[in-house]
């Protein structure tokens, strides 16, 4: 069967199950392993109906299950005969196991791993693979997530802001494995706005699709990173631009601007330009500045000392860099970029080279290790 | 999340709290740190925050090229002047402040009279393989 189409089943199913008396927990487990059976090919090549064929299984193995674990549970639950949900009920129901899924008693990293199990229909093994830890570990982080939240009314609604952090920490830290990370985070946003007419959701989608977009340009063919104002424009994804144009605009005529809006806005007045040199910094710099005010982030008050470098000079981006932190994540990395752009290769070497030791990432390093090497090499061809 | 090497040596860090050599300990002192090493691992891996745990035998050689067509050159072991680890336990965390918890709690594991070590342990942080998407 479609594996796509069955992950995209599994929140609708286990809805069903619980609907029928099943807790979330038991519900889960049951829908995964109906999965796997339907990946072996025990529902056979294309079954007329893939939801009826996948509730059917969960439900079996649930009973089995419950059987297995006490005979006092099946008491409590419900006739196998209600009726399915219609579809607006299934919608209700994956939206409340988004909800569940990202409840605030989770640590982000399990609130990240049961997301992508119950609403993202992965396996366990994936989930491991994608975030480079054993399964066994995966597998005790999904269970002690889903006893966490086992007190937790599934009806009871939830809040979209933490659903969205979950789902932004899914986009931007994906590492390697066979699932690609962004795009499942992505799937996951398109659903949840399809379900939701909530401006930060469209905005959050808005911002991942124009990031995405710039994907396949972000990295050169050895490996290294490529800068934005480096990046061969003509590989960006017109299309994936254009739906998140069109969602992001859709979402600030609505006139409630969050985070996840602001920053898509900057994202898209990127995409706009097409050259590094005709961006229009100066309306980046009032959206940063919008962002600062919703936030207070100190990691936006950073982007925009780099735009107002940009739009009014290395000087001016210098004097609103002295305000910040010095210890903010990335501080020295930009310190250096608006040193060399202000005239001043020897100083920026050494900060670019301070920064690649402050480095979170491998290709970040290396990606600043070799501008501290540029401007060397410059510096020892003019002395 | 983030990974964290938490790293034990066998010489190169400061001494510990109670730092008698584990040779002078009694069997029921051995058997109570090992049990709390076993009973450690058990629990990151409970809490899913386990990545792995190795231990190393203490001998060890330096090894380089010698260009092509040669052997590569050993030299070593360097008895007593150099760093020697003994080894790691990698750990998936929420926070740094997760990982000083938990290299706390492994440098605390009981030694000679049945007091915690308090050996010193160095926490590294990995680089990750990917940066973060959105700039």
């Amino acid at each position: 069967m479609n594996e796509a189409l069955l992950r995209e089943l599994v929140p609708v199913v286990i809805g069903v199950l619980v609907r029928r008396g099943a807790d979330f927990a038991s519900a889960e487990d049951a829908v995964q392993e109906a999965l796997v059976e339907a990946v072996r090919g025990g529902a056979g090549e294309s079954p007329r109906d893939p939801k009826g064929w996948l509730v059917t299984v969960a439900w079996r193995k649930f009973l089995d299950a419950a059987r297995a674990e006490t005979s006092r549970r099946l008491r409590e639950i419900r006739v196998e005969s209600e009726p399915a949900p219609g579809p607006g009920e299934a919608a209700d129901d994956t939206l409340r196991l988004y909800f569940l899924c990202a409840h605030p008693s989770l640590t982000p990293a399990s609130a990240v791993a049961l997301t992508l199990r119950a609403v993202g229909g992965l396996t366990t093994r994936q989930i491991a693979r994608a975030y480079l830890v054993p399964e066994a570990t995966m597998a005790q982080r999904i269970s002690r997530a889903k006893r966490s939240v086992s007190g937790v009314r599934f009806d009871q609604a939830g809040d979209v802001a933490t659903v969205l952090r979950v789902l932004y920490l899914v986009f931007n830290e994906g590492y390697s494995g066979d699932v690609d990370l962004a795009d499942e985070a992505i799937r996951l946003t398109r659903q949840l706005a399809a379900m939701t007419r909530h401006e930060e959701v469209a905005g959050l989608l808005a911002l991942m699709l124009l990031h995405h977009a710039r994907r396949a340009a972000r990295t050169a063919p050895d490996g290294s990173l490529v800068p934005l104002a480096e990046q061969d424009r003509g590989r960006w994804d017109t299309r994936l631009i254009a739906e998140g144009v069109d969602v992001l605009q859709a979402a600030l005529a609505r006139d409630r601007l969050g985070e996840f809006q602001a920053q898509a806005a900057v994202a898209a007045l990127h995409a706009d330009a097409r050259s590094a040199q005709e961006t229009d910094w100066v309306q980046i710099v009032e959206w940063y500045d919008e962002l600062v005010r919703l936030t207070g982030s100190p990691v936006a008050r950073l982007n925009r000392a780099v735009a107002v470098g940009e739009a009014d000079g290395a000087r001016a981006g210098l004097a609103a860099l002295a305000e910040l932190d010095p210890a903010l994540p990335r501080y020295t990395a930009v310190a250096a970029y608006l040193r060399e752009r202000d005239g001043d290769p020897a100083a920026a070497a050494r900060l670019y080279a301070e920064a690649a030791r402050q480095a979170a990432s491998l290709p970040e390093r290396d990606h600043l290790t070799r501008q501290a090497a540029r401007l060397n090499a410059r510096l020892r061809a003019s002395s | 999340m983030a990974k964290y090497l938490l790293l034990k040596h066998y010489r190169g860090a400061p001494a510990a709290v109670n730092d008698v050599p584990m040779d002078r300990w009694t069997p029921e002192e051995l058997a109570a740190h090992v049990r709390y090493m076993n009973d450690f691992a058990a629990r990151l891996e409970e809490t899913g925050e386990l990545v792995e745990h190795q231990a190393l035998r203490p001998e060890g050689t330096f090894v380089r090229g010698d260009g092509e067509g040669r052997p590569p050159v050993t030299d070593g072991p360097f008895a007593e002047t150099k760093d020697l680890i003994a080894g790691w336990t990698v750990i998936d965390v929420d926070s740094y402040e997760r990982a000083l918890e938990l290299a706390g709690e492994l440098s605390a594991a009981p030694g000679a009279g049945g007091e915690p070590i308090n050996e010193w342990l160095e926490v590294r942080p990995f680089l990750t393989c990917l940066p973060t998407v959105i700039e």
